[in-house]
């Protein structure tokens, strides 16, 4: 068990130096100049120089790759081109609200996408069944920005009910300030879910097993959730992890819409200031918790499925 | 309606005894795309209490929907069963789902045929039988498990108490059929319904698990409705017997009268499909009778003549053939064990003959087949064809040596791609190997077509619109299209029904006699094995435990391991169902061993002129 878990973190490593160097070629390919991105257009040639100097942009690119990877062992992200913040900081600032933003998505995803796939199920080719394909299509093709917009014309601006922007201060207002912003993510959460709970479910359903259990005098509940749903759960659970993938991406635009903080929007400002440091510290810890997601789904795996456990 | 009276004075076991399972013209329809249809079309039959019934048919004649009826089990939106089930005198069809709940599991057990698969993975083997005690209110919680352990105890299980937080995965396929029991009778059922429970199974566990049944069944005092395709197994349990037909009785008697006298010509064909080893086959191989569905009589074939070229060389040589698999260990570790899947291997088939490789599951008679055509390299060990030696040819000249030795594989469904029509199929290989113009390719699948006894207007059409028989026929016919000289057939019947495996079976044979063709028959099949051979090898553990012409070795078995095979193939006695025969209840052994094992030398002696033993070890000794 142990040992799986060092393979598996093994893997991660190379995973992770990958994007790094990614990140890094990106930044330098893409035109622009952060030194002038920073100080203006107005700033003096001395002045871009010293700029330079300071932020290490003056040594030859190999160089400011090894600078970069050194720093990002000792956890030295670099400061802000532009506010000389910390990296460090700023992430551990932004970090939470992303987080809880996608945390209350995915639990609102979940609580209602899997009871829908298995009323879809347990239904199937009836009424409930297709209300939930018809709502799984809207889910699907509905992108993240545009329903946010829509959420917030109708719900924040036209009636009121939840603030406009922010994140909140106290317990209350962070969670109303989360609300609408979960809501739009976990909507196509559900939706996912929901259609992979329903398909997964319905292939368990036919199993051999199942029938044993139906053989045994079990309950119909107790033949759907027992043997059915703890089945299912093993795709499903590759699903969520995937989902929890896309919620992640999918925070970067709803934190734009809503005018939340987050890392997402953390990111957004920063690539359009061409601040080197905060944006390759952002993409890392986006591809941090990628590699963590992979290797919780897997541990998933091997905590539910008892034939994975012995490998 | 007369033949449903006349099944009512037949079929009834006791008039005293009140029958345990009572069925009156049970109809079944499924709804498909065409509406309602039919599958079970009247049936009626009775089950008193220590009575087995045996429900005999091939696929698709309805005896596993029988089943699924009585314990209505079927969708009730896509099925429809009308007629009566009454159990110990309780109308079943018209109880709600929820009393009909309280009867399954609690009043009636039910073992399926896939034991791999009727187990919940997730669930320990423990928690699984706890279950059914828990669900019908007998014991919950540690008195359950307890009393699972019990249970695990009564069907034979060794180490119960250890083998209760076992997951399914870690048990053989015999285990958990047991476990299957166990659950099946937990709550001590009136009525054990088995459907085809040892069909998967390896012949000697089959025969450990038909015992066990037959031995819970007397001390619990359950009826028994036993659900099979085998003749051989029916005449091992059952006390009366039905033989169904696309949906309908066609015969109904008692086992012995039905074996002794059986006036349908359908029942003497299932009859006639079951091995009676030892004898016979004295003659060479010999066609299975075929029952003309026309006529209904039955063409017994006529003699065949010998096709073994006595005098040649052998066209297939196989000496000291091996081949070893290690299973990896750790990441730096080295192997943890190897399997000796094939341990020097040696025989010869010669022009025009057949030698059956037979053993149970891991035996390695299949390694053996892909190590000869060279899809697994072999270790160590000469293969060779007419004298040339193919371990020692490269890539090309390997491909060219293919022609002269081609297989036939189980699944005739996944051999053959289901995109590309039948005539190209059996035209390709011809193709591929540049043997003609792609008109003569045509001809010549056209031909092939017409001697695997389909007709040259089907070349056009597609694999799913043939049967299960027929997409072999059709294999065969690829396999023959580039006019070899040696066909390995590794379990080619297998997946077939009795009446199809016969023709199938036929059909090799009347191609052996038009093309000499040899054939190295994989099967585990003793009757087949039977009909089909000339000579017969015995594998255990990856060696060839016992060799020798199919008279010699069935009709006088040698090796402690050939007898216990020998004796766990059911045979078409009903006398022996009587008896409780000493059935050993090991496992099958499996061939890995450690990475230092050194196999021992082995001696061989010959009882007759070819017939040839392995000297066993102690390890044999009872």
């Amino acid at each position: 068990m142990a040992r799986y878990l060092l393979l598996r973190l093994g893997d991660a490593i190379p995973t992770l130096f990958l994007v790094l160097t990614l990140v890094f070629i990106a930044m330098r390919i893409l035109p622009g100049d952060p030194a002038l991105a920073a100080l203006g257009d107005g700033a003096l040639p001395e002045q871009l120089a010293d700029f330079r100097e300071r932020m290490g942009l003056n040594v030859p690119l190999w160089q400011q790759y090894f600078n970069f990877l050194g720093g990002v062992l000792t956890l030295d992200f670099g400061r802000s081109l532009l506010t000389n913040t910390p990296v460090l900081q700023l992430i551990g600032q932004n970090l939470p609200y992303t987080i809880e933003l996608t945390l209350a998505a995915m639990l609102m995803g979940i609580v209602a996408g899997i009871p829908l796939g298995v009323m879809a199920a347990t239904n199937r080719n009836k009424a409930p069944d297709g209300g939930m394909r018809i709502f799984s299509l809207i889910g699907y093709a509905i992108p993240d920005f545009f329903l946010g917009a829509i959420l917030l014309i109708t719900f924040a601006l036209n009636l009121g009910w939840f603030p406009i922007n922010g994140a909140g201060s106290d317990f209350v207002s962070r969670l109303h300030h989360l609300f609408l912003p979960a809501l739009t993510l976990a909507f196509v959460k559900a939706a996912f879910l929901g259609r992979l709970t329903r398909t997964s479910l319905l292939e368990v359903l036919g199993k051999d097993y199942v029938r044993t259990a139906r053989a045994k005098g079990a309950k119909e509940n107790r033949v759907i959730y027992k043997h059915g749903l703890r089945n299912a759960m093993l795709p499903i659970s590759t699903g969520l992890g995937l989902s929890l993938l896309s919620t992640l991406s999918g925070s970067v635009a709803v934190e734009l819409v809503f005018n939340r903080p987050g890392i997402g929007r953390l990111l957004i400002d920063a690539i359009a200031q061409r601040d080197y440091a905060v944006i390759q510290g952002g993409v890392l810890v986006f591809a941090g918790f990628v590699v963590l997601i992979n290797l919780l789904m897997d541990l998933v795996y091997v905590v539910v499925d008892p034939r994975v456990r012995v490998k | 309606m007369s033949a449903m009276s006349n099944f009512a004075e037949t079929v009834v076991p006791n008039a005293d005894v009140e029958p345990v399972l009572s069925v009156r013209d049970l109809k079944t329809s499924f709804l498909t795309s065409k509406g309602w249809v039919e599958i079970v079309k009247g049936i009626s039959f009775d089950i008193g209490p220590r009575e087995t019934l045996a429900v005999v048919g091939e696929s698709g004649s309805g005896k596993s929907v029988t089943a699924l009826s009585i314990m209505r089990l079927l969708d009730p939106e896509m099925s429809r069963v009308d007629g009566s089930v009454k159990l110990a005198g309780r109308e079943l069809l018209k109880l709600s789902p929820g009393e009909m709940r309280n009867i399954r599991g609690r009043q009636m057990g039910m073992i399926f045929q896939e034991a791999m698969t009727s187990l919940n993975p997730l669930q320990t083997v423990g928690q699984q039988i706890a279950e059914v005690l828990s669900i019908h209110g007998l014991y919950s919680g540690q008195a359950a498990l307890k009393e699972a352990e019990r249970l695990l105890d009564r069907v034979r299980i060794p180490g119960a108490a250890s083998r209760l937080k076992d997951y399914p995965h870690s048990l053989s396929g015999g285990m958990r059929q047991r476990v299957m029991i166990a659950m099946a009778l937990a709550c001590k059922p009136k009525l054990l319904i088995a459907d085809e429970p040892t069909t998967a199974l390896d012949v000697t566990i089959q025969a450990q698990i038909l015992q066990l049944i037959k031995q819970l069944q007397q001390e619990e005092g359950m009826g028994v409705l036993f659900i099979t395709h085998d003749m051989g197994v029916v005449a091992e349990v059952a006390d009366r017997t039905v033989v169904m037909l696309q949906g309908k009785a066609v015969e109904a008697d008692s086992t012995e009268v039905i074996f002794e006298r059986a006036e349908n010509p359908y029942t003497r064909a299932l009859i006639a499909a079951v091995p009676k080893l030892g004898q016979g086959s004295q003659k060479g191989p010999q066609h299975f009778p075929i029952l003309d569905r026309k006529t209904g009589t039955i063409v017994t074939g006529r003699e065949r003549p010998d096709t073994v070229r006595h005098d040649a060389e052998p066209v297939l040589r196989v000496k000291d053939l091996t081949k070893r698999f290690d299973i990896p260990g750790g990441l730096f570790s080295g192997p943890s064990g190897r399997v000796h899947a094939v341990e020097k291997v040696s025989f010869d088939l010669r022009a025009g003959e057949t030698l059956s490789l037979v053993g149970e599951s891991g035996c390695g008679k299949s390694t053996t087949g892909r190590a000869i055509m060279r899809l697994i390299e072999p270790q160590s060990g000469e293969v060779s064809i007419e004298g040339t030696d193919i371990r020692a040819l490269d890539k090309e000249r390997m491909r060219d040596m293919r022609r002269h030795i081609q297989m036939i594989f189980q699944d005739p469904y996944a051999s053959l791609n289901p995109r590309i029509n039948i005539g190209e199929a059996i035209a390709e290989p011809f193709l591929t190997h540049k043997l003609g113009t792609r008109q003569q390719a045509r001809e010549k699948a056209m031909d092939l077509l017409e001697r695997v006894g389909l007709s040259p207007d089907m070349a056009s059409r597609f694999p799913a619109q043939f049967s299960g028989g027929q997409r072999q026929r059709i294999c065969i016919a690829r396999a023959l299209s580039l006019e070899p000289k040696v066909i390995v057939a590794d379990e080619s019947v297998s997946a077939l029904d009795v009446s199809i495996k016969a023709q199938v079976v036929n059909l090799m044979m009347d191609l052996q006699e038009q093309f000499g063709l040899s054939y190295l028959f994989i099967s585990h099949d003793m009757a087949v094995v039977e009909r089909i051979s000339h000579q017969v090898a015995v594998m255990y553990l990856g060696e060839i435990v016992e060799k020798g012409p199919v008279a010699a070795v069935f009709g006088n078995p040698q090796h402690p391991y050939t007898k216990r095979l020998m004796a766990a193939v059911p045979v078409p006695d009903p006398a022996r169902r009587k008896q409780l025969r000493p059935v050993s209840n090991d496992e099958v052994k499996s061939p890995i061993r450690p990475v230092d094992y050194v196999p021992p030398q082995r001696d061989y002696r010959e009882i007759s002129p070819g017939h040839i033993v392995q000297a066993w070890g102690d390890d044999w000794k009872v």
